[in-house]
């Protein structure tokens, strides 16, 4: 099994060693053909920004759209999740999305780095023990759209993962805590999807 | 569905460090107004470094620099989505306060400003915001650490456009690292010493074979090439400062420094962004630098 971890900026290197840890093969990928073979697809945390503008600037993010919706696995995390949102908001002028999740994020919804945090989540689909997660100028998904379904909320009743189909998206960043779970998650739905095979 | 079962925790290092591992692969940029910070956002950089002189007018006006004015601080915050880092003295621990308390994303604690202690720089466990900090060896680089920053660049001579003191530096860095790895457990007793640093995070560094925060390079980068050559020689991302609104079209290369940085191992790209990018800052060369104008001496 072979996953791609997106490495156009952010913490991939995180991403790729999870991944490894699990068994599979990582591809960095930067350009259209490195997408070509994988089976599955991380996106990392990061500035979404910069990822947005540089998967246009090297025809990345057309190759990416299609991939979706040809139903390739794909986890993001941070901003990876806001590259998995068909809406984006508080992006910067012209910001766009890959898109794929029926949500809508909030960029950088809590506030500036003084408000980051980290906290236990209950996320039943993992079961126990609860998720130590981690929230780093994190967004959060404003609205649920009736084809998405989420996995875990904060206290205050604000969702912080959302899954879909092949597709997974966490406001917070497991590959930096030692947490394994949502990788396996996601890489169950990566054999389940057999995508490239 | 789910509760939050405990209580949410700010200011951990692991929050603080957090926040420079999604900066990594990145280009930071100096910017000293809202429309610079502006084009430095749509350009691509992952943050920027909010001030109100670029080094080389520091260096050319002289006199002594300090925190920036807050009003330009907050104007900068206003304008741009991306994290915002603001310069306090070294030891300058008020200066820090007040850039907190602006809620600005990082703190650095720089030598490119005029040192406010010459014995103590700030104790950054006291913070909630993060702080990078400056090294040009490993040694300094842990002590930095050991006082609480979750993240390093190494100096470079800030404001010279002269890449040459930023590669000595990332080198030394990368070149301590890699002799603590070969060295046996007795002997890192004695590196920890010659290195001034505690014995734990000498080990700690000998075992991963890394620092424990992430590593960025600055200090005199003005082009596609400078940047990618940092990242070659194992920079986690790059602070520019002068060289892109020093330079002639700064938009211009303010985006192709952010390409070369994505693609740093690739000198077909390097070559491509490098093209047509008009006049790169004039710059000075660090060996016509009396010794007393060299930024990168500040701190210890």
């Amino acid at each position: 099994m072979t996953v791609g971890v997106l490495a156009l900026q952010g913490d991939f290197r995180e991403h790729a060693d999870v991944l490894r840890a699990l068994g599979s093969d990582v591809v960095l990928v930067r350009r259209p053909e490195e997408l070509a073979g994988v089976n599955g697809l991380v996106i990392p945390g990061g500035e979404s920004s910069v990822m947005d503008k540089l998967t246009r600037m090297f025809g990345l993010a057309e190759p990416l759209r299609a991939a979706v919706t040809a139903g390739l696995p794909v986890y993001g995390t941070c901003a990876g999740l806001i590259m998995l949102a068909d809406t984006v908001l508080d992006g910067i002028s012209g910001q766009q999305s890959i898109g794929g999740l029926d949500i809508s994020v909030r960029r950088n919804a809590f506030g500036s780095q003084t408000a980051s945090f980290e906290t236990d989540l209950d996320i039943p689909a993992l079961g126990s023990p609860a998720v130590h997660a981690v929230f780093i100028r994190a967004p959060v998904v404003d609205t649920v759209g009736p084809r998405a379904t989420a996995l875990a909320t904060l206290a205050d009743g604000r969702c912080v993962a959302v899954e879909q189909g092949n597709l997974l998206g966490t406001s917070f960043h497991p590959e930096i805590t030692g947490e394994y779970r949502f990788h396996e998650y996601f890489l169950k739905k990566v054999h389940r999807a057999g995508f490239g095979s | 569905m789910t509760d939050t079962t405990n209580s949410e925790q700010f200011g951990s290092s692991r929050v603080k460090r957090g926040l420079a591992e999604m900066l990594k692969g990145g280009v930071i940029m100096d910017v000293v107004n809202a429309e610079q910070a502006r084009i430095a956002e749509d350009a691509g950089a992952v943050a920027v470094m909010a001030l109100e002189r670029v080094p080389a007018d520091i260096r050319s006006q002289g006199g002594v620099a300090r925190m920036s004015d807050p009003d330009l601080i907050d104007s900068i915050i206003a304008e741009v989505s991306i994290p915002v880092m603001a310069k306090a003295r070294i030891g300058h621990f008020v200066e820090a306060q007040v850039l907190q308390a602006l809620d600005v994303d990082y703190i650095d604690e720089s030598e490119v400003l005029s040192p406010a202690d010459y014995v103590n720089h700030i104790d950054k466990w006291n913070f909630t915001v993060p702080f990078v900090c400056g090294a040009t060896n490993l040694g300094e680089a842990l002590r930095r650490i050991t006082e609480g920053a979750a993240m390093i660049r190494s100096k470079g001579e800030a404001g010279t456009g002269d890449v040459s003191e930023a590669t000595k530096h990332i080198r030394t860095i990368k070149g301590e690292i890699a002799r603590l790895s070969s060295l046996t457990k007795d002997e890192l007793y004695v590196a920890a010493k010659e290195l001034s640093a505690p014995y734990e995070l000498v080990a700690e560094i000998a075992a991963t074979g890394k620092l424990p925060v992430v590593l960025f390079t600055a200090g005199g980068v003005a082009t596609p090439a400078d940047a990618a050559m940092m990242m070659q020689l194992g920079a986690d991302g790059v602070f520019v400062g002068s060289g892109i609104f020093k330079s002639g079209n700064p938009q211009e290369r303010a985006n192709a420094i952010v390409k070369a940085v994505a693609f740093y191992d690739d000198a077909k790209i390097i070559a491509e962004v490098s093209r047509g990018l008009g006049e790169a800052m004039v710059g000075i060369n660090v060996s016509d630098l009396a010794a007393p104008h060299r930024l990168s001496e500040r701190g210890w």
